[in-house]
């Protein structure tokens, strides 16, 4: 299967919209060259802003060119986005309700070598609390490209989480993908597992692992954690009765959360959370990572036999 | 507009200020008072801007980065007839459109939420780089607190203003001294203000922050410089205007009760 970084999804989605879209502006924090944002600077210099390493300044201005009628796709790493700006975000960008994109890369274990200081399993928990704010988490490269248009076309703050590491790209180019519905990728009967980001391929193995096994998984990438398809949650609640998150974020507030918030209030059944286990990570590489903090399909497959 | 004029302006937003704090119980009259003068000189001379159309294409931007200061600026807009000035006394209410801190949505001519210090000055440094993208002549003019300014975020703002070249950027700090722990001198020195922003490239100006002569002097000034954003250091008073809460840090942050707004309101020639 092709791999391709999210990241890189990002940029090209940039340079693409870009020469539809004279409105769109973007910004960035020193990090460019890692964000793909410097894909748009090569063709956009005039509408390209720089703002150093200063992320409080980066989302703060952004916001200011929004409320001046232009859409801001503004990055940086997901760790000073969601988590040192968080309170920028959600003062001048959320409460205002401004117009800025926050593509925020580098998020999650897979990272790998930089070690715990950049990896951050808290962004989408922060972000899903801000009102207004959509939270979107592409699990591909296919996907991660056409969820971020459908962002930028939409009116209204939005956080996108972005990998660094090259994943398996599994959609095929004419994939239907609409933000704020969950995908329903392979369906089945008895348990369903519900991944968000690079989660969902991992989800895709232990399903077909599953299956030898003779259990029927069901499989939802649920790309967008806010506003959440309840629907498609609780009609795999009901018809499964089981329920497996996979996210490549903490257990606490990200999309195992999210799911549980639905299901307890209108269909409680059996859950299982797979995800970060409330600890920092460390430097590795991000197989060794995924493997040593319990974010691979074997950890998906083994939380679905425990519920049986 | 003439200085005379000003100055009579000036003395009801103070009064409208007082009135609107008294009715809502709480808020920060201190800091409203020193900013009267600066706010009354925005919006009743420098700026290019029409209350019958808020949103008016090019139109010049006030931002009050100071957002616990919003009586003031409520005080100018309704003065300037954005809105009748009862309006206002809903301050603090539940269900007013006068938020404890200015809400862009609520009131018109607002052009940016605020309240979280420095976040405001931040927002200009976009607002001016719009501007300067879609060669709009609207200006952005900001108000600081010499307190606000020990906040990480306006240097970053600072920094990228100058950078980028934005001389039409104006940012105003209103230079009482006082915060709400004490003197900023005791919590924590933020002198010398000018040489910080000149340092980071700015032109500034230092005034008298009660004087509408040096008031326009320096907005023309800013006006006249190209290529970089101009800082105007006011010297005010917290508190100004009104006896008792003159360069008291007490009066930060509370609202005066009927006898004290009443003698303020008297003192400021106004009637209760």
């Amino acid at each position: 299967m092709e791999k391709m970084a999210t990241r890189k999804a990002y940029g090209q989605a940039l340079v693409e919209i870009g020469s539809e879209n004279q409105n769109l502006v973007v910004m960035d924090a020193d990090l460019s060259g890692s964000t793909m944002t410097k894909e748009f600077k090569k063709v956009y210099p005039e509408r390209f802003f720089n703002m150093g390493i200063a992320e409080q300044d980066l989302y703060a201005a952004a916001a200011g060119l929004a409320l001046s009628g232009k859409v801001v796709c503004a990055s940086t790493f997901a760790m000073f986005a969601a988590g040192r700006a968080f309170e920028i975000i959600r003062n001048s960008i959320g409460y205002t309700g401004a117009n800025v994109k926050i593509c925020a890369t580098h998020a999650g274990i897979t990272v790998g070598e930089d070690g715990a200081s950049h990896q951050t399993f808290e962004d989408l928990a922060l972000m899903r609390t801000i009102p207004k704010m959509t939270v979107v988490n592409p699990s591909d490269g296919v996907s991660a490209k056409k969820l971020i248009k459908q962002a930028v076309a939409m009116d209204g703050p939005c956080y996108i989480r972005l990998g660094r590491a090259e994943v398996p790209v599994f959609y095929e180019e004419d994939a239907d993908i609409s933000l704020g519905k969950g995908n329903l990728l392979k369906d089945g009967k008895d348990v369903t597992i519900i991944a968000t980001g690079i989660m969902v391929n991992e989800a895709m193995m232990a399903a077909s692992d599953l299956e030898k096994e003779g259990i029927s998984a069901r499989v939802i990438d649920m790309h967008t954690i806010k506003p959440l398809d309840e629907e498609i949650i609780l009609k795999a609640a009901k018809e499964t009765g089981k329920v497996v998150t996979a996210e490549e974020h903490s257990v606490i507030g990200g999309l195992g959360s999210a799911v549980a918030e639905v299901v307890v209030k209108n269909c409680p059944v059996k859950m299982a959370m797979v995800g970060q286990m409330d600890t920092f990570g460390e430097s590795g590489k991000p197989d060794q990572l995924k493997e040593k903090y319990g974010m691979t399909s074997k950890d998906i497959y083994e939380k679905v036999k425990s519920l049986f | 507009m003439n200085t005379k004029e000003l100055e009579q302006i000036a003395k009801k937003v103070r009064v409208d200020i007082i009135k609107a704090i008294h009715a809502a119980g709480s808020g920060h009259p201190g800091g409203s008072l020193s900013a009267a003068d600066i706010v009354t000189a925005l919006y009743f001379d420098e700026m290019n801007i029409d209350p019958a159309n808020p949103k008016m294409e090019g139109r010049d931007k006030f931002v009050l980065s100071k957002g616990h200061a919003g009586p003031v600026q409520y005080a100018a807009l309704a003065e300037r007839g954005y809105f009748p000035v009862e309006d206002m006394m809903s301050l603090r209410k539940l269900g007013s459109k006068f938020q404890g801190h200015p809400n862009m949505h609520y009131v018109p001519g607002i052009e940016m939420s605020t309240g979280s210090l420095g976040q405001g000055m931040a927002v200009c440094v976009g607002m001016a780089l719009a501007n300067k993208m879609d060669e709009n002549p609207g200006r952005i003019y900001t108000l600081l607190g010499d307190g606000e300014i020990q906040e990480g975020l306006i240097w970053e703002a600072a920094m990228s203003a100058s950078h980028y070249h934005l001389d039409n950027m104006v940012a105003i700090v209103d230079n009482n001294g006082l915060q709400i722990d004490g003197k900023n001198d005791d919590v924590m020195t933020v002198k010398p203000i000018d040489e910080k922003f000149k340092a980071f490239g700015w032109h500034v100006v230092v005034i008298d922050g009660h004087n509408f002569d040096e008031i326009l002097a320096a907005f023309k000034e800013a006006k006249e410089t190209k290529g970089r954003p101009t800082a105007i250091i006011a010297k005010t008073h917290k508190g100004q205007g009104v006896s008792f809460m003159a360069d008291d840090p007490g009066w930060h942050g509370k609202a005066p009760n009927e006898e004290q707004a009443k003698q303020a309101v008297e003192e400021l020639g106004g009637e209760w």
